[in-house]
């Protein structure tokens, strides 16, 4: 069969790799995921819920909200790059959650032993979930799946059913309350006057570590490689076992410090928190532009999706808009932000 | 309805149950199918022999509907029949049957037979009718199995047979067959040779595509020979002698092609000894079997089988990619290498270049440095820090020597041409600087400029002492490049020839398993 005849094209310029023009950008993915972010932004200063949105503490209110989201949303673009999906984001928030307010309001434990261990208890369970999927060859789907009930499961074992807080049960029965830890009330407070969250923060810091790895790192190259074609990143010598073993315990660490900060902004660690966010996580990731089909993508287009979902929900609820209306529009944004985002594939 | 007239006609012996007449094809520029003509009579097997790409699946798809002819008519138990769709080929009682067989592997046998024409009253399905009539049909292609049973725990061969019965489900009076045998041990090919036998005799027609020879002689009525899209023969089958069956398939004019080099008579750099791959279900033969070879410093030699021969799977054993199914004991410079990954045979100096860049060669979504670099990585990174500079530059040096045409390096590989996207693939083997090259089909579906750069770069890698082992589906192109030939059939070395000594014509008897004086 004769190929496709070549696209206009001229001998390479070889001495510049350069980017291509702002032309070619303007079709790009980011550009779409950037023009989603302005309409709702633009959303926002029409319908302002009586100058609401022009006072800085709603922006920093809409950031602190969407930062939960955004870091699962963070590890959940490793695992859709390579073509996977992780539905057991949520659930591992939750026992992270448990166990860090276990660890430090009842065991007292510092920070610098409880942090480790729970962000190596989410890496525990993003591990295993990637070594079933890579070495056994279940589909991600079913692995993902199994692994969101049994960490939820974990979770109400390990709290035995109860909302871990500082209200003590002590052993004759009576009640007694404890000291909120010093490390919830850092990871909950805010910064630079009181202008900027922490938590808001750690999502930024997830965003940088996140395209370290996918933009600079080899890790990120190889990731890319075996969501665009698997055989080929193989037969190029990529350690696809490890890679995606790899990207599903990153997807378990982001949602280990999601769990962190649930649990300081809680005060407490709810083994029922974080039902239904891997679907936020996931939504956030397709509206932002990487492709669930995998191989193409990136942390910035997340960025930009976490920001347009977080605006969303602010200026939907600064005008009082009930939440059932709410979900209803969420879910026609989904559809919309897809079918521009499919134009160019 | 047309197939109880088509009945009525054919009840006479040997009236032609299909003639094609002056069939033309082409995919823009380039002619596949040239004014052909081919009949079809009743009660016989008719032989469609040629080379890759001579335009045998050409002329079959068009006769089942899947592509439209240019040009030409064809003519079905007297009457002209236009062949839109598969639906009017099934409509007209002809019935394909693919190497890729098209049985839907999750449902019943009963279900596929009578898949899309279901007997039913009002959407209700008739079911023990149509397991009786499931069980008639399996019947008559001498299977005895329950017709309940899923197609999935059948094996090939009884899945064949079930394609068989559903082709006879359909009254299909005009049967093709596209090599069946490629995946049948050799009692299930007597079977299957049986039930020709009884088609036959019930009065259909076969047209049947294969590259053995002894099976050609074992059934054929008839051969029709296709080259270049031109029929040149149609003869009685023992009209037609192998020898005379291999000349007209090659043609004379490309039997005087000059050699290019002589055999490099220095080092041994690759030896493979032992080299086994099992085929994918047991009781079959070996795909390869018990292969030996070496090659020299700077040697080109040249590997040359039909489809099914086993030598796709020699290289990817070689080359580690294989897995457990494919074993070989390999030495490279004189010393014992454990080739058990890609990885580890790109750290051993090996590369291979695929023969299909789309489904293992590139990685769509990523530009042109990132597929170029792909495998070089570890070295560009070592400490897991991508060289941006060191990359860029490794591309746009292999870019500029292997004359790649694009816009930009940050170009999508997607949007290259198939000349440019295989130059890609070649530039990220050339960045591992392999001391081994295993090229299967590099110039397959690339345009006559890419091929010429292939060729340059072969040369070149040549020259520096590289050895390379190329396979090619294009003859002249392998007798042109090669030191040495060696001829696979079946999974064996059926022979091998020193630069210059061969034509194509004994490559090709050669490859169709033909012995030495055939």
């Amino acid at each position: 069969m004769p190929e496709t005849p070549d696209k206009p094209a001229q001998p390479l310029a070889l001495d510049r790799a350069e980017r291509p023009g702002w032309r070619t950008w303007l079709s790009s993915s980011s550009a779409t995921a950037l023009a989603a972010l302005c309409f709702v932004l633009l959303i926002g200063t029409l319908f302002s819920g009586d100058g609401a949105f022009y006072k800085w503490n709603t922006h920093r209110d809409a950031l602190r909200q969407a930062s939960v989201y955004g870091m699962l949303a963070c590890g959940m673009t490793f695992v859709i790059i390579t073509a996977g999906i992780d539905l057991s984001v949520g659930s591992v928030l939750a026992l992270v959650a448990v166990a860090f307010s276990i660890l430090s309001i009842h065991l007292s434990w510092s920070p610098w032993l409880a942090i480790p261990a729970c962000l190596a208890l989410g890496a525990t369970c993003g591990a295993a979930s990637g070594a079933v999927i890579a070495r056994l060859r279940i589909q991600p789907f079913i692995v993902t799946l199994a692994m969101m009930v049994f960490a939820r499961g974990l979770a109400k074992t390990i709290s035995g059913g109860r909302k871990v807080s500082t209200a003590m049960q002590l052993p004759d029965g009576s009640w007694t309350a404890a000291d909120v830890p010093h490390v919830f009330r850092a990871i909950d407070s805010r910064l630079l006057g009181d202008n900027i969250s922490v938590v808001s923060l750690i999502f930024i810091l997830c965003v940088v570590i996140s395209w370290i790895i996918l933009a600079r790192l080899r890790w990120g190259r190889y990731l890319y490689a075996i969501g665009g074609n698997e055989e080929a990143a193989r037969l190029s010598g990529v350690p696809v076992t490890i890679m995606k073993v790899l990207a599903y315990s990153l997807a378990g660490i982001f949602s280990a410090i999601a769990g962190l900060c649930q649990a300081a902004q809680e005060q407490q660690g709810d083994p029922e928190a974080g039902i239904g966010y891997e679907l936020t996580a996931i939504a956030i990731v397709v509206i932002g532009g990487t492709n669930l089909m995998g191989g193409r993508g990136g942390i910035g287009l997340t960025l930009l999706g976490t920001l347009t979902i977080g605006y969303l929900d602010k200026i939907l609820s600064i005008n009082a808009v009930p939440e059932a209306s709410r979900l209803m529009l969420t879910g026609v944004i989904i559809i919309v932000a897809v079918l521009l985002q499919r134009r160019k594939d | 309805m047309y197939t109880m007239q088509a009945v009525a006609v054919l009840t006479q012996p040997n009236a032609p149950l299909l003639t094609m007449t002056g069939i033309c094809k082409s995919f823009g520029s380039q002619e596949v199918l040239r004014a052909v003509d081919f009949d079809l009579c009743a009660g016989e097997v008719h032989v469609l022999a040629g080379e890759n790409g001579a335009g045998k699946s050409t002329l079959m798809r068009i006769l089942g509907g899947a592509l439209r002819a240019d040009a030409g008519r064809t003519t079905i138990g007297g009457r002209q029949a236009v062949l839109r769709h598969p639906r009017d080929a099934a409509a007209h009682g002809i019935a394909v049957i693919h190497q890729e067989l098209s049985l839907v592997g999750s449902m019943s046998i009963a279900d596929n037979l009578f898949l899309g024409r279901e007997p039913s009253t009002a959407g209700w399905l008739h079911r023990a009718g149509s397991l009786e009539r499931a069980r008639e049909l399996l019947a008559r292609v001498g299977l005895r199995l329950d017709p309940r049973r899923t197609v999935d725990s059948l094996t090939i061969s009884s899945q064949q047979l079930v394609e068989i019965a559903k082709a006879l489900a359909l009254d299909a009076r005009i049967i093709v067959m596209d090599e069946p045998t490629s995946a049948l041990s050799a009692p299930e090919v007597q079977h299957l040779f049986a039930r020709i036998a009884d088609l036959k005799s019930a009065g259909c027609g076969i047209i049947y595509i294969t590259h053995r020879l002894e099976e050609i002689y074992t059934i054929a009525d008839r051969i029709s020979v296709l080259r270049d899209g031109n029929l040149v023969a149609t003869r009685r089958a023992e009209d037609l002698p192998a020898g005379e069956l291999v000349r007209l398939m090659v043609g004379r004019s490309m039997s005087e092609q000059a050699p290019r080099h002589a055999t490099a008579q220095t080092k041994v750099r690759l030896r493979v000894e032992h080299c086994t791959v099992r085929a994918a279900r047991p009781g079959l033969p070996p795909i390869v079997a018990d292969v030996s070879l070496q090659v020299h410093r700077g040697e080109i030699l040249g590997l040359v089988g039909l489809e099914g021969s086993g030598v796709s799977e020699l290289l990817w054993t070689v080359f580690g990619a294989l897995g457990k199914r494919g074993s070989a004991r390999v030495e490279i410079d004189g010393r014992p290498t454990s080739i058990h990954s890609p990885r580890a045979a790109i750290d051993a100096g090996v590369a291979l270049v695929t023969n299909d860049r789309k489904r293992t060669g590139l990685i769509p979504g990523m530009d042109i440095i990132a597929n170029t670099t792909l495998a070089s990585l570890p070295r560009l990174s070592p400490a897991g820090w991508i060289n941006r500079a060191a990359e860029a530059r490794q591309a746009s040096d292999s870019a500029r020597r292997l004359n790649l045409l694009a816009a930009s390096l940050r170009q999508s590989v997607s949007s290259l041409s198939g000349g440019n996207q295989q130059k890609v693939v070649l530039a990220r083997w050339m960045g591992t600087q392999p001391r081994i090259v295993l090229l299967d089909d590099p110039t397959r579906g690339v345009d006559v400029g890419a091929k010429h750069e292939i060729y340059l770069l072969m040369n070149q890698w040549s020259e520096q002492g590289r050895s390379i082992v190329f396979s090619s589906s294009e003859w002249p192109e392998l007798l042109h490049v090669s030191h040495r030939i060696m001829v696979m059939h079946r999974g064996r070395i059926a022979a091998s020839f020193e630069g210059g000594r061969a034509g194509p014509a004994d490559l090709l008897r050669a490859a169709m398993g033909a012995t030495a004086d055939a």
